[in-house]
Parts: structure tokens; sequence; C-alpha cells
């Protein structure tokens, strides 16, 4: 398993200062000179968690999604640069005029790994299936929250009907979460397929094994030939196997890919993205799309039910500050509660801008006085609020601390508490918060109403019928970009001009890499992409 | 004899049982429960009703009352069936049995380790004529025990495997993965091997009885190895039982650093997750090898001093 034979090892230590400058100096030149993309061998990729479940449709950490991705094709795929959708195992589709059945036309010849055709049928039977699995399909739950029935038209032609408008769903349709699996795959249990038994889809990869907390390997799918119209090449992937290491200590996976035991790691933490600069390694980055990582505001508790309060509040944190001294230059300060990665996103930097001044007018005129302790005081109330957080995100305890100095500045106290991600969703369910910490990641704006609807989330507490509600309403009913635009806009814009949300900054996904890898490339959700990864 | 054997019995089979209890009041406990931590964990965080919810808990049986759900989980736990991880949905049992090996592999090199160095060092040091070396040997303990494990584990991966190439710094295949982390167990447990050994061997050095010894003409290295050491093994074999136990528990330590899988890593992903079949499952399994180990090195006392087992009714450790 591991390279080096015994003998080779004394040597090595004896000709170790010589062994380390031969090797970086082979490094830069490989880097340089990289050739085209060939097909073979192994590609050995660290990441930091291990996948709870590898079974796409029912799982939603990112650790698993990078996973799962490989394993399934969607029904369309999404370009990461434009955010449209296009034609995957759909050659087409049609949409009726409130987005409520969607007609997709699939293409020839398309088989699962088990050798069965990926028709009309078997789509059908998938997604009857992720219906069937209730909550335990986390993301594809709430994509088919209006899910009614699926039709075989022909063997292949599918009708999928809504009970409501459900223009996310097209969206939706080129996530993995509603990747295609064969309809043999239902014959196993859903726990079964989280351990990858009976997983069989029709993707460029097939699952090969799993060690629990160890390595996942999947191999080659051999004959592939019905990739995404977006991949850049057809046919086959060109790595033979892909090995997922599961190294939960940043300091060791960064320190594995610098010594050569791994050819590409996920997750670089900020402190050590400097290591992988201009010295024969390379970085891949890119921010994700959907909600930013935010102070979501309950407007029904104490100081935050005062409008000024939380305007006030966005205006005194300093984005560009958070992401220039507790994260690196690959992050990007918040310019709008979606990601500047997210379809429809509307830049909203002006009203972002750091503005501490306006910020103390804003309490000022609102008569709160700045007290013995520079927190400011009205009525004998004092300018203070909480923030639960998890610390999914690593950096997260430090962006706290330093938007808690920085509205410290304007006399606002700013209380961190950390829960675990269990007590989170408890405090986040029963509505006892303040402000609540985190991101979502998802490729479209309508992740805005799961968490904004009062028919869905409602993190902000607010009445229904309300403005915001209208409008999240009117873009979820068109797939029509041209008409679903205004919409979206106005929702980003409302969320900001109330402060329902402070939007702070944009995670993103570094993955570092070796000079023999090539072209580990990110999906429009920011999830790994693998076909086109090719090694020297 | 009989009866000793069978007291020691009675209290391992009590000391399961309140672990496996203990652990559950302690996760009920807790704020929000496994299908909370399970919906929390995605990147979509929960968009979950309350109801949806309710029903996710209802089929993982966590909804019924708390006696109930005890009872349930003991009986079956008696059949050595401690439920489906929420987490992941595989066999909860089966999650821990597959682990173990890993584990044990790590933990039992670092226990040998741990009884070479540390007593190498104690019999060195304190047999010894040279005054700085027995100072030197003797202070290792103080030195090995201040150091941080998780610390101490990036440390000989930075050196032995980004530097020297010398050994893997990943996985749990092959014995070479199981080198640096037992190392890196082994040097608390050591140091505390090493200075009760020494402390007793002091002790026994000052007793009539080794003057006697060496009058009647036997050699020092007769008298140290033969005599004193022999006296001074009860003490250590005591706490060796209870630190072999502490070794489980350092293995969450090693494991995350070295990257490799066992019960350590587990119990910390069950924890998060309040994962309680895991977690049940781990903690009963500890106790076991806990109370295995201790029972061992109760019966290993007579064997070294007769007396003991004549008279079970002095109290120790």
């Amino acid at each position: 398993m591991y390279p080096l034979s015994r003998a080779r090892n004394a040597a090595a230590l004896l000709a170790l200062p010589v062994l380390l400058t031969a090797c970086s100096a082979a490094g830069t030149e490989q880097a340089a000179d990289a050739g085209p993309p060939k097909p073979g061998g192994t590609l050995r990729l660290g990441i930091s968690s291990a996948p709870d479940c590898i079974d796409p449709q029912q799982t939603a950490t990112n650790a698993s999604i990078n996973v799962a991705r490989q394993l399934v094709d969607s029904l369309t795929d999404q370009d990461p640069k434009t955010g449209e959708i296009k034609p995957w195992l759909a050659e087409k589709w049609e949409i009726n005029a409130d987005s409520t059945a969607f007609t997709f036309h699939l293409r020839p010849g398309a088989t699962f790994s088990d050798g069965s055709p990926v028709d009309a049928a078997a789509v059908k039977t998938s997604f009857d299936g992720i219906k069937a699995l209730g909550t335990k399909a986390q993301l594809g739950y709430g994509y088919l929250a209006a899910y009614k029935t699926s039709t075989v038209v022909d063997p292949r032609t599918v009708r999928i009907e809504f009970s409501s408008p459900s223009a996310q769903f097209l969206q939706a349709s080129s996530t993995m979460s509603l990747g295609v699996l064969a309809p043999a795959a239902f014959k196993k249990t859903p726990e079964q397929r989280c351990q990858g038994t009976g997983l069989i889809g029709s993707g460029p990869f097939v699952f090969e094994s799993l060690k629990q907390n160890q390595e996942i390997v999947l191999a080659k799918r051999k004959g592939y030939a019905w990739g995404s119209s977006l991949f850049k090449h057809q046919g086959e992937a060109y790595l033979d196997k892909i090995d997922y290491k599961i190294v939960p200590e940043p300091g060791v996976r960064t320190g594995s890919l610098a010594s050569g035991q791994l050819d590409a790691a996920t997750d670089i933490q900020p402190v050590d993205e400097p290591q992988f600069k201009g010295n024969g390694f390379s970085e891949n980055i890119r921010p994700n799309p959907g909600v930013v990582f935010n102070l979501h505001a309950n407007t029904t508790r104490g100081v935050l039910t005062d409008e000024k309060v939380r305007q006030a509040v966005l205006k005194g944190v300093d984005r560009t500050e958070v992401v220039n001294t507790v994260l690196t230059a690959s992050y990007q300060p918040a310019t709008s509660i979606l990601g500047s990665a997210t379809p429809l996103y509307d830049d909203l930097s002006q009203q972002l801008a750091y503005d501490q001044k306006g910020a103390a007018a804003l309490l000022d005129g609102d008569g709160w006085a700045p007290g013995p302790d520079g927190i400011r005081v009205k009525n004998g109330q004092k300018l203070s609020a909480s923030v639960v957080f998890s610390p999914v995100f690593n950096q997260n305890r430090s962006v706290l601390e330093l938007v808690q100095q920085q509205l410290r500045k304007i006399g606002f106290d700013l209380r961190i508490e950390q829960h675990t991600t269990a007590e989170t969703t408890q405090i986040q369910l029963s509505g006892n918060y303040d402000f609540l910490w985190y991101n979502v990641t998802r490729a479209d704006p309508d992740i805005l109403r799961g968490q904004f609807s009062t028919k869905a989330g409602n993190r902000s507490k607010l009445t229904p019928g309300n403005p915001l509600d209208v409008a999240l309403d009117t873009q979820s009913s068109t797939v029509d970009n041209a008409k679903r635009k205004p919409s979206a806009d106005e929702v980003q814009k409302l969320i900001v001009d109330h402060a329902y949300a402070v939007p702070v900054f944009e995670l993103t996904q570094v993955v570092a890499l070796s000079s023999q890898a090539h072209a580990v490339d990110f999906e429009a959700s920011s999830r790994l992409q693998l076909f086109d990864a090719w090694l020297s | 004899m009989r009866r000793y054997l069978l007291r020691r019995v009675g209290q391992a089979v009590f000391v399961l049982w309140a672990a496996f209890t203990l652990s559950f009041l302690i996760l009920y406990l807790l704020p929000g429960d496994a299908v909370s931590a399970k919906l929390a964990s995605g990147e979509a965080g929960s968009s979950a009703t309350p109801e949806q919810l309710a029903a996710a808990r209802a089929e993982y049986g966590l909804d019924s009352a708390l006696p109930v759900q005890y009872l349930k989980r003991l009986v079956s736990a008696l059949h050595g069936d401690f439920g489906r991880s929420v987490a992941t949905g595989d066999d909860a049992t089966h999650m821990v049995v597959t682990a173990l090996p890993p584990t044990l592999a790590v933990t039992g090199l670092a226990l040998l380790f741990a009884v070479v160095f540390g007593g190498g060092s104690a019999f060195l040091g304190t047999f010894t004529r040279f005054r700085w070396l027995r100072q030197a040997l003797l202070s290792l303990p103080s030195l090995a025990i201040s150091l941080p494990p998780f610390w101490v584990g990036l440390l000989l991966i930075q050196f032995f495997s980004f530097r020297l190439r010398l050994l893997p710094a990943l996985g749990t295949q092959g014995f070479e993965t199981s080198i640096l982390p037992a190392i890196t167990l082994a040097l608390p447990t050591g140091a505390i091997i090493g200075q009760v050994l020494a402390k007793s061997l002091a002790t026994q050095q000052a007793e009539p009885y080794a003057e006697i010894a060496a009058a009647k003409g036997a050699s020092r290295w007769r008298v140290h190895f033969g005599h004193l050491l022999r006296n001074a093994a009860v003490p250590t074999l005591t706490v060796a039982g209870v630190v072999a136990g502490n070794l489980v528990a350092g293995s969450v330590i090693t494991e995350t650093a070295f990257s490799r899988d066992g019960v350590g890593r587990i119990t910390a992903a069950a924890v998060t997750a309040q994962d309680v079949p895991v977690v049940q499952a781990v903690i009963v399994l500890a106790a076991l090898v806990f109370v295995v180990l201790n029972l061992i090195v109760d019966l290993l006392y007579p064997l070294l001093d007769p007396r003991i087992a004549r008279t079970p009714e002095v109290a120790r450790g």
C-alpha cells in the first residue's frame, strides 16, 4: 500500500536532502508541461470528513455529495458559468405554462451499471423512490415537496407532475439529489444503499468499496458514452479509479499532499493555502451558490424587533475586513443574501458597504444612547443580541469574534453561542434565538423560499402575506428567467432593505492539486465533478 | 478463590449495566436527538417541518416514552442488538465490531511500548549506580505525561512521514500504519506505568528483606529482578489495568490525527450526532474491555501474592 519498500526507506533517509530538492524540481517542470489529458491512474483525493451515506438520493453533506455525484447521471445538467440548464440524460424537455408538468425526452442508449436501460419507467421508479424516502431524502424531499406523479408516456418520454407551481424543479433535476438510480437499486433498503450495496446508477464511475472512516473507492464505468453536454470530453472518464481518503486533520491533509501521499485535497484551510501557491501545486477555487453565511434575525425577539437596529447591524459589519483578516483572498465578501455564483443573483454591494457612521447615525436617531461600557442603551434595555452557531465551517468562531468586535464599535453587543448541530436545529425549530448563523448551498434562487417564506422555514418569524412572501411565490411559479428575474431581485432587495438577515461572506471550496493532478472541477453547485479529471 | 471469582464477575456485570444505563440517560438529557442532528448535518440545513420530524422520529423509535425506550433497548442489547445507526443506517453492533480490530491493534502495541518504555526506564533508573542516568531516566515520565498526545501525534507525522517518508501518515492497513499512533498513545501510558513502578521499586529497595537477600550473597541484579520487581509488580499491575482502559479513550485523538478507522472515530462521530445506538454499543463494548482487563489483573494477583486470594475483604483499588 505504501510506496516505499524498507530498503528504499533507508536509502531515502541517507539521501534525504538531495531527494527533497530533486522532487520539488521535478514537480515544477511537470506543472509547466502537463500535455493533453490522458486516461489511466488512480486519483488519491483527501477529503475532510467521512461521508455518512453515499446514496445520492439520501445524502446532504458536502463530503457525501462529492462522492455520490460521480455515481449517477441527472436528467439535466447546469452550466456553472451561466446557470443555464443543459441536456444530460434528457435530450430536451417541455414545461407547461404554470410550471406544474415537466416532460423529459430521454436520450437513447444509456444503461445502468447492471445493464438495464435508462428509460422512462426507470426514471419513474427512481422519482417515486425518492418521494417514498420522505425526510431520509434530505435534499430531494424539499425539491419534490409538491410532487404528484410521474407518467411513462412512452419508453423514452416521462412526464413529472406537481400539485403546485415548482419552477425550481428544472434546476433540481440537474442535481445529484435527483440523480437516477436503477430499478434494481430499490430492491435494497435505504440503509443498504447508504453503504453502497445496490447503489446502481448510470454514472461515469461505479461504487467499488467503502472502508468506514478510511476510504471509498470508485472505478471507471466501462463503455460510458452518455456524458452531460457540459463535459469537456465524451466517452469514458479518464481516471481508472478514484480513491477518496478520509483525512480529518487539516494539517495532515495538506502535509500528505505536500509529501506526495495524496494527489489532491479538498477543504484546504485558509492558514494552509499559502503552502500551495507557486511551488508546483495548484488550487481550484469556487464560491458556493445559495444563501451566503449570514446572521439571520428573529424579528420577534428583543432589540431585533426594531428594524433600525437590524439595519445598523447590516451597516456595522465590515465584510472586507472579515475576508482579509480571518479568511483569504479565495473568499468573497457577501454582496447579497445570495452568493455571486447563484443564477439570478443581484449585486447589492452598495447597500452592504461598511458604513460605521451611518450605523451610528441610525442608532442615534432611534434613541439608542451610548452607555458607560460603550454598549448603547434605550429605556433601560441594552443593545444586545446573541447569535447561535455550530462549527460546521472551521472558521465560524473566528469570523463571529471579528464581527463581534466590529459591532462593538457601533455600540452593539453581539453574544456568541456555540452549539452542536443537533442543538442548533432544535433551537432553530423552537424559534428560541436572536440571530442564527448558517449558509445553504444551492444553485437556484428558490433556496431563499425555504428559509424566508412563512409557509416554509420562516426563520425571521414574519407574518404571512407580507411582500416578501408574495415575491418568493412569484419567482417560484415560472422557469422563464426573463419573468423570474424581477421577482428574484425583489426578494433579495426586500431581505437586505429590512435586514431580515445580515449577509457576511460567501463560503468557498478550495481544492489543492499536486503537479500530477488536473481538471478536478466543480459543477454548478460547487461540488466536485471528476469526469474530466486526469493524472499525468 | 471461588467466592473471589464470583464477586469479581458480579462487579463486572454491574459495571456493564451501569454503563448502558448512564449513557442512555445522559444522551436523553441532551437537547435535540439523532434525527434533528441528521437533518441539520446537510448543507441544506433543516427545511423539514415539525410534523415531518415527528414522523422521522417515530420511524427510529424515538417517540415512545423514556422507560419504554430504555427497556426495549436494554432487552435488545442483551441479545447483542443495539439497533441501527441513525446517521449511517448501518447496524450499530456491526459498526463497532468492525472498528474494534484496528483500535485493539494500536492499543495492544501501545501497551507493549508503554510497558517496555515505562518499565524499562523505571527498572534501569532504580538499578543504575550513575546518579545522572538515574535522574534522567526517572524524570522521563513527568516529561512524557506533560506532552499533549495530539501534538505529539502531529509532530511524529510531520517528522517520520512528511520529512523522512519512512512511515505512512494515513490509514489502517498494515503493521506500519500502527507504529506512530502506538508511540503517541504509549507515551502518557508508559509514563504512568514507569512512575508507579519506579516508586514501588524504590520503596521495596528500602525494605529489610532486600538487604538480607544481598547479605545472603544474591547479586544486585538477582535482588532487583528476582525480589524487588516481583513485589513492586502488584501496584503497577493495578495501574496498568486502569490505564489500558484509558488507551481506548485516547484512541479518539490518535485515530483522528492519523486518519484511522476505529472505535475512537466512530464514538466521536456518534456523540456529535447523538446517535444513541452507536454510542451505547461503544460504551458497553469499552466497558466490557475494561472489566475483562481488570478481571485478568485481579486474577493475576493471587499468582503474584497468594495472600490476596485468601483475604478477599481487603480493600483494593
